[in-house]
């Protein structure tokens, strides 16, 4: 049911992750994680300039059920934050790929390649139930 | 094996996503809960809470059966009245908490209970009875809707049998009216005007796509979580339980303790309670920041340490609240601890939002 878009790369812990052109990395959670979680009514980021190690907990997506942990796919440094989430935090129910990005990080290597792809990370979350 | 209701086909083919509760498969949210929360403030929704069970008590002595039974007072009631009650141990914990309602015929009541609880309640009701002449029924060929907003009445009450309408659009709070097929009592559990109805099923059915095509939005169990909660309206298992007192959770007014020696099941534990001093109570909380508040996180007060026991997002006032017990002496700001951090919160009085309206901003 949900979808997992093709050109992505996913971790476990049901972010995505998607390299620009620049060199930079957009981070955001699945449409698994939106819909497992409902309705969300608060988003916290991390503040820009911050440097994030791969797998540190760097973000917090409340929803109408319960909060969750977001963690950094990758190290870098954060430069940019979806500022949009502030006032409507259900974006990221409604485009979890799109307008409901996270963060957007400058790696510290060009490592995103080691996280799942698309066929990946649908066979991670088909597992999962 | 989980229940359905008589409606859960219809519920999935709106939509709803389903989830188990209380032994019934029930209707979480219809695509959107905030959505469904705004619509019972702002115009009317309907739930299905057919999977509460209801309890029709007869008998010469049913009066004083139910007088025996529970917290509060039925004999307060006059016919068509009803009461908000808890039904305690004699330790003094909460059973359950019900809605009784004195029918027109004489010695005829009708009890509401939970969902969760059905059994043990059941259980507990056959084991007082001894003694008394009293019969209790369980109506498990009934549906229950719950028609609740400030658009609620006038949408509802042009579908009722002709004879009910006039009574219906006129009831007042905690009355009801019935017919031999419908009961409508203008209760709920959202902080809103509107109606409970208990109905067979065949009727129940016509009447729920009636209220949709009236444009009544169908509302699952998170909408009628948030819309409680902003009530400040206590959740059994969550704000109270059999192993806390209706005097710590909030419900003192619920509990008749008057001076008429009234023995029901309880009132020796709740007297010593009182006597020994109650050192906690149930208070509403606003949290001062973003984040938002859950059960079972601790509160920091100046009168010592406490623990929300039911927490949330408030769609209406856009801010997380909560229902916390906390030492009796406390008051003004609190710390609530959200994830290893203490937050800023204002210890407030519930309810929070009733009839639209932000009490406690």
């Amino acid at each position: 049911m949900s979808d997992v878009q093709a050109g992505l790369r996913y971790t476990r812990d049901h972010e995505w992750v998607r390299t620009e052109a620049d060199g930079t990395v957009v981070v955001g959670i699945t449409d698994h994680a939106q819909h497992q979680l409902g309705e969300l009514v608060f988003v916290e980021l991390p503040d820009s300039g911050r440097t994030l190690t791969a797998g540190e907990a760097c973000a917090v997506v409340e929803s109408v059920k319960a909060a969750s942990d977001v963690y950094a796919p990758v190290a870098g440094t954060v430069v940019a934050t979806n500022a949009a989430l502030d006032g409507q935090p259900n974006l990221v129910n409604a485009s979890p790929f799109g307008d409901g990005w996270l963060f957007r990080l400058k790696p510290d290597a060009s490592d995103a390649s080691r996280l799942l792809d698309a066929a990946a990370y649908t066979d991670f979350i088909a597992a999962e139930g | 094996m989980t229940r359905r209701t008589a409606l859960y086909d219809r519920h999935v083919a709106a939509g709803a996503q389903i989830v188990p509760f209380g032994g019934w498969d029930m209707p979480l949210h219809y695509g959107s809960q905030i959505d469904e929360h705004h619509a019972v403030r702002r115009r009317a929704g309907v739930f299905d809470v057919s999977h509460m069970a209801v309890i029709d008590v007869t008998g010469g002595q049913s009066r004083s059966w139910l007088q025996h039974l529970l917290a509060n007072d039925v004999g307060r009631l006059h016919d068509g009245q009803a009461l908000y009650s808890c039904m305690l141990n004699e330790s003094g914990g909460v059973i359950d908490d019900l809605i009784v309602y004195r029918r027109a015929e004489p010695e005829a009541w009708r009890v509401v209970v939970n969902a969760g609880t059905r059994d043990k309640d059941l259980a507990w009701m056959r084991s007082t009875l001894r003694g008394f002449d009293a019969v209790i029924a369980e109506r498990d060929d009934v549906l229950m809707l719950a028609v609740q907003g400030p658009a609620a009445r006038e949408l509802t009450v042009p579908l009722l049998p002709a004879g009910l309408r006039a009574a219906a659009g006129a009831l007042r709070g905690f009355h009801a009216v019935e017919s031999p097929d419908l009961f409508v009592g203008a209760t709920g559990y959202t902080g809103e005007d509107g109606f409970e109805i208990i109905v067979s099923r065949a009727t129940g059915v016509v009447l729920w796509e009636q209220l949709l095509s009236a444009g009544v939005t169908p509302c699952g169990l998170g909408a009628r979580d948030t819309l409680r909660l902003e009530a400040g309206m206590n959740l059994y298992g969550q704000d109270m339980d059999e192993q806390t007192s209706p005097l710590v959770s909030g419900l003192g007014w619920t509990v008749a303790l008057c001076a008429d020696g009234r023995a029901f099941s309880g009132r020796a534990a709740l007297e010593k309670q009182q006597a020994a001093g109650v050192g906690q109570k149930l208070v509403g909380l606003v949290l001062a920041e973003r984040g938002v508040m859950r059960r079972g996180q601790p509160v920091t007060t100046a009168a010592g340490g406490g623990e929300i026991t039911s927490g949330g997002f408030s769609p209406t006032m856009n801010v997380s609240i909560a229902l916390a017990r906390v030492p009796t002496g406390a008051s003004g700001s609190c710390a609530v601890e959200i994830r290893g951090a203490g937050r800023p919160a204002r210890i407030v009085k519930p309810p929070f939002v009733r009839n639209g309206r932000v009490l406690c901003a």
